[in-house]
Order: structure tokens, then C-alpha cells, then sequence
């Protein structure tokens, strides 16, 4: 049932947006006010986030292991699903936050005809997943072409590597096809998985609408309306030197994007997305499972009321003595 | 327990569809074998702990105090300023549904909100109506609702369904461990005085004696002694089992379990026979005679109260080392929080095996290791004389335990064990083993009988994976290093698999263990016939 309101909220957005463009008065709002406050609620809400999670501690040492311990020296331990030392959990953060390594163990679980229960490997998840978020990074770092003056190589490598298959003119961007498709799955997921739909929340189908209505405008002018790509890069520039200009003649479908993603950057700090930031925090990967080698201080370890061994003996010392147990005081 | 609980071909009819009503709505209903009974006022009031009184979850009215929302939400606001877990996963949860069939709970029940990911939106609720601007703002819209009486029920009723056993976490993308939510949803239970007699009795319990059972010093005393006599009748060795022995090498610390329920006596008969053969200079005590901990069922500070007590007794018996003895949980608490809570052990040495002069430098902060190290250790150099055929009579299985596995990575040692001292060992299938493995169903304080169906459905996975060996390799045993295995596993078994028991690994090395002097060994250690002494009486 969130789903429509979540979908009606992205196309009112997304209509704001074209009305942004179509009216010349809102142009300068809506292309570069927006922009503006859009970025500066995203970091300093990023930062805010990052702070209040940082500034609670860590009182224990819990990483989840998943693989042998270090213990003796001829048994071979696993290094990266169960490090001990700070090189292996750079590994493992780095599998876990470039190839969702936990994702990867994903099974389902099913009760067969005979009453048993098999777990058999489920990767659609994770690669729906890795899909999109890397089609994603790969979209965000062409973009830096609008934004760079000159355009570094690797960013103009990133865009000839991404139009390989050199499909139309202008070239079909395959990150653009992929992360489509992958949203898609994603939300087909969410919704034809009964399990999945009864957890989800308004916001994360907000999340996939809005990623998507950001994609299919980016998409609709590259491909269609053939935006004025200089004008669009005029803008960017402008914006990132501080020296803002009025797009002219970007056309509405252009504002659209803008405006969408202009509220993706807004809501960002505040939604589910945070998690691109809190993966790396999180205590159940990123500590070492070297708990009984080195001490792991929690700060505000506080003392205890305790049953202390003299309370103990005290209590029951008549039958320690019949017992012929010995007394620490006689 | 077949009048108490459904028939198997029965439990196992699993309705996966989730109902139609918004999981929003609280609605709870406690029937008869699916929840735990609630303490007793003198337990509670034993630890200190607020708010004990008469009362049961089914009744309509839990007694609260008049406060209790406050006292909640200002739990709530501590615990998230002193836990960054707890914080952070409130926060990035992005219900992926990864988690959800992973849960004993959820497969053995169907009942959605035993997915992971919604025990924790249970409270994330109540984090984001009251803690964030978008909750405060949209409430249901944003996924925030009002703390009422019957969300509080329903924390009771799903933190105490759940085992704390983390396999979800490690599905999970971010690493957000529902053993960390369970454990500060309980916390903050307790707060208003909601706990359950299963975890508080054994902590009340050993918070006086020493022990879960309160078994005092003169009948600690007893049992080690009844069961030295036990093994010198079985092995003809007479082995020693000193108690608050000062100046001994090392503090030997088992579950209590080990001397007083069954089939964890026997594991006790193997250790003392293990120790007596290596010749460690060794001491129980008998007030650190418990190493399992039900403070990590109900609150962090009851972890550090009753787990004080460990290096209190190696300080004043003046011993080098701490030797562990085969308990899940306990582990967890000994391997994750007991060097933090109290420690540092500056008083202690890093353990060095006086047999094999095998120094444990992994455990040389905390100067306690598993006896399943120190055992792999002696086989590995032959200090050992095994003789694997005594243990024939089975063809084992292991089960990693929970925390062994999930919270410490101990999977090896005691494979390597059971190879050396068993000729026909079988892995269950891939995915349910290691750190994938499933829980008894019955952890975290929840193996109490009334609780008997949940515990029934919890176990299903695991037992379905016993079946399977059982069926495919001739599986009688279940190895496993842990009390509450040991305890809850045998009815498990009974319901699901039957004719798979279940042992610990220090059983099997006391069958096999071929001691110096030993006279000739017709029984195991449960005193049943050697499979090669009853064919050769056949032959004969």
C-alpha cells in the first residue's frame, strides 16, 4: 500500500521539477538555489550522522567471525571472514563494501516434499545489488565530466569503457542499461516476494522510484530529447566555482533530473541510504577477532555490585568445613 | 512432551504467506508452549534488579510500573548513546530480507516477525517515533509508532524468541547482529521488571553459589568425587578432581551442567580422565563452578557480575592459566567481553601447555583457553594414546554450537578432535555447519519446558540437517561442545530424528584415551558395551 504513495510522491517531484523548467521565473530557484541547499543538507547531514554514530563507543569487541580462529599454528585460520589483524579486516571491509561479500552467503531456505529443509545458494540478490551499486559509482563518476574543467583522463576512459559497445549515436552508456535493470529487479523484488513486501516501509520504495525517476530522466534527455550538453556543463561548472549562471536553454526534462536528484541528495542523511556510510562502521565487521590477545577497553566500564568470594566463604563456611574444603579464613 | 507438542508431520506444515494486517498493528497472543514463564519476585529481587512481582505474560494486566514509558525510552536513549551497534542498527537497515529465512525461528514458525530484520523493527518503531524528526513528524508513514502496552508485549514475546545465536549477522550486508538487538531489548525489559525465570533462577542462582543450579560448595564437592568414583569402576585410573586447590598450574572452569545433568556428566568423566592422563596440575572451584553466564541473556552488567568471579578465583588461588571447559555461551562471554569487563589478567601468564610446552599466544591477554585447543594440541604431538575403535559404536556428527562458531571461530580444533578419536565422522550439509550453522532452538535462556513447541519449531532446521546424515550415513551421535546443546539437543533429536544421541567431544576422547595402568575397558564411559568386546563375545 506504501507503494503508491511512495510512487505519487516521486511523480509530484518529478513534476515540480518540469514546472521548474517550463517557467522562466523558477529557473534560477529550481537550478541553482535548489542545488545548493540540496548539497549543503546532504553533507552537513552526512556529517551529522557520521558524528552521533561516532561519538557512541564501541564497549566491546563483537566482530561476527566467519571462519576458522587464529588459535594454533598449524591450523590454517581464515584471514578475511575471520581476521585478527588490521590488514585482514581492511580485506574483509573491502570485500564487504566492493563485493558484498556477506551478501554473497546468501541462501533460501525451503521445506522439500520429504519434510526436510534444504538451503540452496540464492545469488540474484547480490547481483541485482552489486549491479546497481556499481552501475551507480560508474554513472556518478562520468558525471564528473560536467563538472571538471579540464576533464581528467581516467573520467573520459571511465566514458569511452562504459559507450564500448558503440550501440547509436550518442553511444549507449551500458552502466545506464544495467542500473535500469537492476532497479527494476530490485523493485519487482520487493514487491512480488511476499516476505519482502510485508518488511517493506514507504521509504524504500521512495528509495528505488527516486533512484529510478533520477535514472529514466538522465536516460530520456541523453537519448531522446538530446539535451544541450554544453549548456548543462555551463551550469555545473558554474555551480561548482561559485559562480552560478541560468540555464537557458536546458529544457524541462533536464530540470526534472536536477530536481530529482536535488531531493535524493536532501533526504539522503536522513533514509535507509545512510548505510553507504554506516557499512563502515559497523562493529560486527570492522573489529579485529583478536579478543583474547589484546585487551579491548570500553570507556565507560563502571564498577559492579559483586558476590565476592569472602561473602561466599562466609555463607557458607559450616559446610566447607564438613566438606573438608579448605577456608581462606580460618 | 507428545501431549504437549503437535506431531512432527504436523509442526512441520509451515505457512510462509505473512497475514494481511500491517505488521504495525501489535498483536501478540501467549498460547500454551510457544512463550517462556516470567521470574519469580525472589529471583528478581535477589539480583537487584526492579519491579518484582506476581505475574505471567498471558495476563492482561503486566503490573507495570506507572512510569514505565519513560523508563523505557530514557533506557533507550542511554543504550544508544553508550553503543554505537545499537545506534547504528537502528539506522541502516535497508530490510533487503537477506536475514529472513535464516532464522530458526522464521523457518520453524513462519511467523514474519521472527525475520530478523522485523524483531529488530519491532524496536527500531519505537527508536524512530520517538528519536528521529521523520518518525516524530509521519509516524506510521515513516515506519514510527507509539510505545503502547502491546508493543511492549510483543518485545516481550519476540526477544524471548530469539537465541541470540547471530547467524543472521552473518548474512546480513552491513553486519547488524540481532543478537546485539535482542540483548539491549532485553535490557531494557528488565527495566520495567520483564523477564523470564529461565534466565534469571540460574543467574539469582549462580550469583549466591557460584552455579546456575545452586549447588553449594559441600555438593560441588560431592559430585566431582561421585564422578572420580564413577570413572575409576568404568577405567580402573583413579583420577584426581582437587577443588580450591591453591597454587595449582591451572583453574579449570565448566559448566555447571557438566557435573549434575546428563549427557554433559559424561564429557566431566572424559576431561578428568584427559587432565589426569596429560598430568596437568590442575583445580576446580568451587565458586567459580560455573563458567555459563545468563547475564548475556539479560543484561551487560549481569555479564560482568557473574563472570567476575573467573579471574577473582585465579587470582586467589594463585593459579598461572585458565583452562575452559565445552559450553557455547560461555565462550562468547569468556572469548568477547571478560578481558574487557574485568580485566586486564596481569596477574595470570600467557598459557603454555606444560605437556607439549605449546605456548597459546592468541589467548595472551585473556590467559584462558579452550579445552578443545589444549586437547588438538596434545593429539597433534603425540602425547596422546588413542584407540578410535572404542568409540565404533558410533558414527558421529558435529554441531558447532552458536558462539563457538559465530563469536569466536573455534572449528577446527574440535574437528581435528573428533577425526583422532572416531573412525566414522560425517559432516552435515555445507550450508548448516561452520559459521552457517543452526542453533538448538533453545539458547539464550529459552529451553525451559513450557516453551516446548517454540523450541520444537527453533530446532527444526538443525534437526532436519541431522536427520539427513542419519538417513544418508548411519549418523547415531551428535558431537557438540556446548551445555545447552547437550541439554535441549537430546529431546530435539528424539522429536525429529530419532536414534541420534548426543555427546560431547571430551566423551569421545575419554572412550578412546588409552591411559597408562588402565585396566581393560569392556563399557564407554556411559557404561554401555564396546562395540569390538561384544562382537568378539559373539564370535566366541
Amino acid at each position: 500500500m506504501y507503494i503508491w504513495h511512495s510512487l505519487a510522491a516521486v511523480i509530484a517531484l518529478a513534476a515540480l521539477g518540469y514546472l521548474g523548467g517550463s517557467v522562466g521565473a523558477l529557473r534560477t530557484p529550481f537550478g541553482i538555489i535548489l542545488p545548493y541547499a540540496a548539497i549543503t543538507v546532504f553533507l552537513a547531514g552526512l556529517a551529522w550522522r557520521v558524528i552521533r554514530w561516532a561519538r557512541s563507543p564501541v564497549p566491546f569487541r563483537i566482530p561476527t567471525t566467519c571462519g576458522q580462529q587464529r588459535s594454533l599454528a598449524w591450523i590454517r585460520c581464515n584471514r578475511l571472514d575471520n581476521p585478527h589483524t588490521t590488514l585482514g579486516v581492511l580485506g574483509r571491509m573491502a570485500l564487504e563494501i566492493l563485493l558484498f561479500r556477506s551478501l554473497f552467503r546468501n541462501t533460501s531456505a525451503e521445506i522439500g516434499a520429504d519434510q526436510r529443509l534444504t538451503h540452496s545458494e540464492q545469488k540474484f540478490l547480490w547481483l541485482g545489488a552489486l549491479a546497481f551499486h556499481w552501475s551507480f559509482l560508474v554513472i556518478f563518476l562520468r558525471h564528473l565530466r560536467f563538472f571538471l574543467d579540464p576533464v581528467p583522463g581516467c573520467v573520459m576512459a571511465l566514458h569511452r569503457l562504459d559507450g564500448f559497445f558503440q550501440i547509436g549515436a550518442p553511444v549507449l552508456y551500458a552502466t545506464d542499461v544495467v542500473i535500469l535493470v537492476a532497479l527494476a529487479y530490485l523493485l519487482w523484488r520487493r514487491i512480488k516476494d511476499a516476505r519482502v513486501r510485508y518488511i517493506s516501509l514507504a521509504s524504500d520504495y521512495f528509495a528505488l522510484f527516486l533512484l529510478a525517476g533520477v535514472a529514466v530522466a538522465g536516460v530520456l534527455m541523453r537519448y531522446l530529447t538530446k539535451v544541450d550538453i554544453l549548456e548543462i556543463k555551463r551550469l555545473a561548472m558554474g555551480l561548482v566555482t561559485f559562480t552560478p549562471v541560468v540555464p537557458d536553454r536546458a529544457g524541462p526534462l533536464f530540470f526534472v533530473h536536477l530536481l530529482l536528484v536535488s531531493a535524493l541528495l536532501a533526504w539522503f542523511p536522513f533514509s535507509k541510504l545512510m548505510h553507504m556510510a554506516g557499512v563502515f562502521l559497523s562493529p560486527t565487521r570492522n573489529l579485529a577477532n583478536n579478543n583474547r590477545m589484546k585487551r579491548h577497553i570500553n570507556p565507560w566500564n563502571y564498577p559492579v555490585p559483586l558476590h565476592t568470594y569472602e561473602e561466599w566463604e562466609h555463607e557458607f563456611r559450616d559446610k566447607m568445613v564438613a566438606a573438608g574444603l579448605p577456608l581462606d579464613k580460618e | 512432551m507428545s501431549e504437549q507438542a503437535p506431531k512432527p508431520e504436523e509442526l512441520v506444515q509451515i505457512d510462509y504467506t505473512p497475514p494481511r494486517r500491517n505488521w504495525m498493528d501489535p498483536a501478540v497472543e501467549f498460547r500454551k508452549g510457544t512463550f517462556c514463564y516470567s521470574a519469580a519476585p525472589k529471583n528478581v529481587s535477589y539480583v537487584g534488579m526492579p519491579n518484582p512481582r506476581e505475574w505471567q505474560p498471558f495476563d492482561k494486566d503486566w503490573k507495570l510500573p506507572a512510569d514505565w514509558q519513560r523508563i523505557i525510552l530514557d533506557g533507550m536513549k542511554d543504550r544508544l548513546d553508550k553503543y554505537r551497534s545499537f545506534r547504528l542498527f537502528m539506522d541502516i537497515c535497508v530490510r533487503c530480507g537477506a536475514c529472513a529465512d535464516k532464522c530458526h525461528f522464521y523457518i520453524g514458525s513462519g511467523d514474519p516477525k521472527n525475520m530478523p530484520v522485523l524483531r529488530a523493527e519491532l524496536i527500531r518503531s519505537v527508536y524512530r517515533r520517538y528519536f528521529t524528526a521523520a518518525g516524530r513528524l509521519l509516524g506510521p508513514l515513516a515506519g514510527a509508532r507509539d510505545l503502547t502496552v502491546d508493543v511492549l508485549k510483543e518485545w516481550f514475546y519476540y526477544f524471548y524468541q530469539c537465541t541470540e545465536c547471530r547467524r543472521c549477522s552473518v548474512f546480513c550486508p552491513y553486519g547488524i547482529d540481532t543478537a546485539e538487538v535482542t540483548m539491549i531489548g532485553r535490557e531494557l525489559l528488565n527495566l520495567v521488571g520483564c523477564n523470564i525465570n529461565w534466565v534469571l533462577e540460574p543467574a539469582a542462582n549462580c550469583y549466591r553459589t557460584g552455579n546456575h543450579l545452586g549447588v553449594q560448595p559441600h555438593g560441588f564437592k560431592d559430585s566431582m568425587e561421585f564422578a572420580a568414583g564413577d570413572l575409576a569402576e568404568i577405567t580402573g585410573v583413579r583420577a584426581n578432581a582437587p577443588i580450591n586447590k591453591k597454587g595449582a598450574e591451572v583453574l579449570f572452569v565448566v559448566p555447571s551442567a557438566d557435573y549434575f545433568a546428563s549427557p554433559h556428566y559424561y564429557t566431566l568423566l572424559g576431561y578428568l580422565l584427559l587432565l589426569h592422563e596429560a598430568g596437568l596440575d590442575y583445580t576446580f572451584s568451587a565458586f567459580a563452578s560455573e563458567g555459563g553466564n545468563f547475564g548475556l541473556f539479560s543484561s551487560h552488567e549481569m555479564i560482568k557480575r557473574l563472570n567476575a568471579k573467573v579471574y577473582s578465583e585465579a587470582r586467589r588461588l594463585g593459579v598461572k592459566w585458565i583452562l575452559g571447559g565445552e559450553c557455547g555461551h560461555m565462550w562468547r562471554v569468556l572469548h568477547q567481553y571478560m578481558d574487557t569487563m574485568n580485566g586486564p589478567a596481569d596477574f595470570l601468564e600467557v598459557p603454555v601447555s606444560p605437556v607439549t610446552g605449546t605456548r597459546f599466544d592468541h589467548a595472551r591477554s585473556t590467559k584462558m583457553i579452550h579445552i578443545c585447543e589444549f586437547t588438538a594440541d596434545l593429539i597433534k604431538h603425540n602425547k596422546l594414546k588413542l584407540d578410535p575403535s572404542r568409540n565404533d559404536h558410533w558414527t558421529v556428527t558435529y554441531h558447532d554450537s552458536c558462539n563457538p562458531a559465530r563469536a569466536m571461530g573455534l572449528l577446527e580444533e574440535p574437528r581435528y578432535i573428533l577425526r583422532s578419536v572416531c573412525n566414522r565422522f560425517y559432516e552435515m550439509p555445507e550450508n548448516t555447519i561452520r559459521e552457517q550453522t543452526l542453533c538448538c532452538g533453545s539458547g539464550a535462556g529459552l529451553g525451559t519446558d513450557e516453551n516446548l513447541e517454540m523450541r520444537l519449531r527453533g530446532g527444526f532446521p538443525r534437526a532436519s540437517a541431522v536427520r539427513y546424515v542419519r538417513d544418508k550415513c548411519g549418523v547415531n551421535l551428535l558431537a557438540c561442545i556446548c551445555a545447552i546443546d547437550k541439554a535441549t539437543l537430546p529431546p530435539l533429536l528424539e522429536y525429529w530424528a530419532p536414534g541420534v544421541g548426543v555427546a560431547g567431544v571430551h566423551e569421545l576422547v575419554g572412550n578412546a584415551l588409552v591411559v597408562r595402568d588402565e585396566g581393560e575397558r569392556t563399557t564407554d564411559l556411559r557404561g554401555e558395551p564396546l562395540k569390538q568386546k561384544e562382537e568378539a563375545a559373539t564370535h566366541a
